[in-house]
């Protein structure tokens, strides 16, 4: 007997996702893809899975939602200055009637595969749960999640940390930073000033929030990436309100900040290899405090890199900065 | 059951009602300042006591300072950002009346 | 059938609707809109399956919290990808998908 709740949550995730994919309006869609990031951190709360939950939450629904919401304003001001007036409409069903079937049915084909083998996946496999299990009492952490992100496949997460330092410096060469439309405002001094006020009150707590998640991780769902999460979506709350100038800071320390999990990971992995063990085999006794060291610094790239994505391009020495950041002028 | 668990019950139940009440709002009122005000409202009304009626059944205080602290959050953020989103749309030249928006 | 299956088949359903407006929209944003319900589909998937064994499998579950940090920085690469493509040909659509009318 499943659960009413599930039902109506995978009845609503699914209604969502259909409504936000078929929107011809794109803000509209990206509108409905935040609410299906919500419901989402529900789900993965009905699955057991309260790390993705809180991941999700920040991610989904926060910062996925305001990239898109920034591209799209992006979209329209590019749009504005052509000179076209309005949007070119989208050709929706390319290739006519029977490329729409076709490609309708080859989808509900691949889809009813797909489904058909999760149907007759074998009952009572037992996954890595008991292997995990066994060996929790070295790994230097008592929660599993941390256990396996930061000790068991420590080298997944290390590659998964440089693919996202691979990512910003892919947008930094693609684009130059296009600071977001209200931070211009904010350097009119045009903020309302309602919103610095959330903002001055929301930021203290988050960066306190994301402390407390790092220092949980340990025990309990909590961690890097979802504190990194919470710190990147306090600076794009800050680069919304504040001028860019008062938030970021040098460019020596940004380049600094956004290796540091890399570069603390590998140089971790590497003065064992050095010591004697292999790649990230932590000395016993000594796995938590590394652990603690090394998701210290993750934290802070992957908040700082998530800001700056948010940026969408490279913050150069020609943007129109003060540059004496730590002066940092509060209006 | 006893007689907090029933007063618990009680909260959320009513806490959902107005929840209910802020997503009819959204809904069927007719314009964005109309709709900000039923679901702003309503919902802080509904998680607040919602957050009471779970408040009642946990047995930590750390747990209570955590429930607490999201209401309290969601009621600074729900309150400004529907000042915001007001502030823009008029701003954007939509005065409440002239928002004809039949959906 | 249980619950977990029931979000199992619903993560593959999640992909399949992607998949359906990713080969469909023209508009480079609404593909990477479908891109990202293909993932949630997958993550889904992999923590339903996850979500099976009494207490649930935390190895998917730390692929997945690595994989959503890791698709909301593939989504901004991509966006500002687009915005190149909007910039340098006007429209944010592939070159060889317009029709010849256009």
């Amino acid at each position: 007997m499943i659960p009413a709740l599930d039902i109506l949550l995978i009845v609503a995730l699914l209604w969502l996702a259909r409504q936000a994919l078929v929107a011809r309006d794109l803000f509209k869609g990206v509108v409905l893809f935040i609410a299906f990031g919500l419901l989402l951190a529900l789900a993965w709360v009905r699955l057991r899975a309260p790390d993705i939950a809180l991941a999700e939450a920040a991610i989904g629904s926060g910062l996925t939602g305001a990239l898109f919401l920034s591209t799209l304003g992006r979209l329209r001001r590019m749009e504005r200055e052509a000179g076209q007036a309005e949007p070119p409409p989208e050709d929706g069903r390319r290739g006519g009637w029977t490329g729409g079937f076709l490609t309708a049915a080859g989808t509900v084909l691949v889809t009813a595969l797909l489904g058909w083998a999760v149907w007759a996946l074998p009952a009572g496999a037992p996954g890595l749960g008991d292997a995990v299990q066994a060996r929790l009492g070295e790994s230097g952490v008592s929660h599993r999640v941390t256990a396996v992100l930061l000790n068991f496949r420590a080298y997944d997460t290390l590659l998964e940390v440089g693919v996202l330092l691979v990512a910003i410096v892919a947008v930094w060469a693609v684009a130059r930073a296009d600071f977001p439309f209200v931070t211009r405002n904010a350097e009119a001094g045009s903020v309302p000033p309602q919103q610095t006020a959330l903002v001055n009150l929301l930021v203290p707590v988050m960066l306190v929030v994301a402390g407390y998640l790092l220092w949980i991780g340990a025990t309990a769902p909590g961690g890097a990436f979802q504190a990194g999460a919470v710190l990147g979506g306090a600076g794009v709350l800050l680069l919304l309100s504040r001028p860019h100038w008062a938030v970021l800071p040098e460019r020596r320390w940004m380049r600094t900040g956004l290796a540091a999990g890399l570069l603390v990971f590998l140089g971790v992995g590497l003065a064992l290899v050095i010591a004697g063990r292999r790649l990230l085999e932590y000395p016993a006794g000594w796995a938590g405090a590394l652990i603690l060291l090394i998701e210290a610094a993750v934290t802070l790239s992957i908040g700082l890199t998530l800001t700056l994505l948010f940026l969408g391009g490279r913050p150069a020495a020609g943007d129109p900065a003060p540059t004496m950041t730590h002066t940092n002028q509060q209006p | 059951m006893s007689v907090s668990e029933w007063l618990s019950a009680l909260l959320i139940a009513a806490g959902t009602g107005f929840f209910l009440a802020g997503s009819a709002g959204l809904l069927r009122f007719p314009d964005v300042f109309t709709r900000l005000h039923a679901l702003t409202k309503a919902d802080n009304v509904g998680l607040g006591l919602v957050v009471a009626g779970v408040a009642l059944q946990t047995e930590s205080a750390v747990t209570l300072v955590k429930l607490v602290l999201i209401w309290w959050l969601v009621l600074v953020s729900s309150a400004t950002v529907c000042c915001l989103i007001a502030g823009a749309v008029l701003r954007h030249g939509r005065a409440p009346a002239a928002e004809e928006e039949a959906r | 059938m249980t619950a977990t299956t029931l979000y199992a088949l619903a993560g593959i359903a999640l992909f399949g609707l992607g998949l359906h407006a990713l080969i469909v929209r023209a508009h480079l944003v609404a593909r990477i809109l479908a891109l990202n319900v293909m993932g949630a589909g997958v993550f889904m998937f992999l923590i339903a399956v996850a979500a099976r064994n009494e207490t649930p499998d935390p190895v998917p579950h730390a692929l997945v919290l690595t994989g959503i940090v890791v698709a909301v920085s593939a989504t901004a690469l991509a966006l500002v990808l687009a915005l190149r493509v909007q910039a340098v040909r006007g429209r944010a659509g592939l070159a060889e998908e317009e029709s010849p009318d256009a």
